[in-house]
């Protein structure tokens, strides 16, 4: 479709990127679980899971670097997120926070790396997914560990509030720890990917316009046109 | 408002979710957060663990050398003073013992200082023994002469007689 786009817009003006070019055609043939975020997806856990499971493997007392490196990663996350903001019992949350920061923070690298140039955030599904991991987590520590009643009481009438303004805080209580806060979440980091991918195909497509004239980058446009599409 | 403007214009709405990528999405990040939690979080646990107790037996180990090295220390110390007390009383014994080394030979030679007097004495006494006796006899024979001589000059006056005796006797007594 967007070749289609592409070829009418020769002729007139210049067709600002627009929420359409995150839609990527799969790549063998109507497949929908062949597009290139899904790929990435894959890609990233793959990744993610040989560079960690490398690094660790010997888990010696004396690190070597590449242990260095991935250990780095995990005590930022175990000590510097869990422990300081957790505190107590923290450990039991470090794998999922730790599977989380890297998750988010590979698949965001994706965008600004050549070739593979999309970050996988963009695509809001996956922020939806992991908002929801943490909705479900959040919700279930705070009912396990105080029991349904209390925890929902807890949320709906904050201790320590006179008692007629709970008219006015109960229900926004209510609507940011089931509704918004899940949204906030995943949108604040889809919003910021999919930002930044369309700034980059303003700049690529924009550019490429400006310079549809010059002959020899003509020819070689559709190259990094390619990469930066598909 | 706005959706329904994309929508007019066949635009695609970004907020809408696609199924396929719903479901990739769970279950890429399951299988990550199982991978993680089964290979990667256990063998960094180890490896911090692993790394406390060496610092910590490290400490432990030094403290025990330092421990070891204190009492060490102190029992140098008590045998170095064992030492020095038992020099001290040997000295003491030694001087003690040349004090009675000395008082001994000096008992000695006031013993033998005695006997030597002793025997130089009775030597004397002898000897004046012997004069006594020597000069008792010789007094006899010069009064046998004396006599002799008296009665041969002549014995009238009884007075003169016992005169001449006397000084006689009186010389004897200054000559000695």
């Amino acid at each position: 479709m967007r070749d289609l786009l592409r070829s009418s817009a020769e002729g007139g003006g210049f067709v600002p990127p627009s929420s359409g070019d995150f839609e990527l055609p799969p790549i063998f043939g109507d497949n929908v679980y062949t597009t290139k975020p899904i790929a990435l997806v894959f890609l990233s856990v793959i990744l993610i899971s040989v560079f960690f499971i490398i690094s660790s493997r010997k888990a010696a007392v004396v690190p070597s670097k590449l242990q260095f490196a991935g250990e780095s990663v995990y005590t930022f996350v175990r000590n510097d997120l869990a422990k300081d903001v957790i505190g107590h019992d923290f450990l039991r949350f470090v794998p999922y926070l730790f599977t989380l920061f890297t998750f988010i923070l590979v698949n965001n690298l994706f965008g600004i790396i050549p070739l593979l140039q999309f970050p996988t955030m963009s695509r809001v599904s996956f922020p939806y997914v992991l908002a929801a991991t943490v909705y479900l987590v959040f919700h279930y520590v705070g009912i396990r560990k105080q029991g349904v009643i209390k925890y929902f009481k807890e949320i709906m009438f904050m201790p320590g509030v006179p008692k007629a303004a709970y008219i006015l805080i109960t229900p926004l209580e209510i609507l940011t720890f089931f509704l918004v806060r899940p949204l906030t979440l995943s949108l604040r980091l889809f919003a910021n990917m999919f930002a930044g991918h369309l700034l980059l195909l303003v700049f690529i497509l924009g550019g490429e316009h400006l310079l549809q004239g010059v002959i020899g980058l003509k020819l070689i446009s559709p190259l990094p046109l390619q990469s930066a599409l598909c | 408002m706005q959706f329904v403007d994309l929508a007019a214009e066949g635009k695609i709405n970004p907020l809408i979710p696609h199924t396929a990528e719903l479901i990739v999405g769970a279950i890429a990040f399951t299988l990550l957060f199982l991978t993680l939690r089964k290979f990667v979080v256990p063998m960094f646990e180890k490896a911090y663990t692993d790394r406390t107790n060496a610092i910590q037996g490290g400490m432990e180990r030094a403290e025990k050398a330092q421990l070891e090295a204190q009492r060490a220390l102190v029992q140098y110390n008590e045998q170095l003073s064992k030492a020095r007390e038992e020099a001290q009383t040997l000295r003491e014994e030694a001087r003690a013992q040349g004090a009675a080394i000395i008082e001994d030979l000096r008992a000695k030679a006031q013993d033998e200082a005695a006997r030597i007097t002793a025997t130089a004495h009775a030597s004397i006494e002898a000897e004046r023994q012997q004069a006594i006796a020597s000069l008792r006899n010789e007094v006899g024979t010069l009064a046998v002469e004396l006599a002799s001589k008296i009665v041969g000059e002549a014995l009238d006056d009884q007075a003169r007689q016992s005169r001449v005796v006397d000084r006689f006797l009186e010389d004897l007594e200054k000559s000695k």
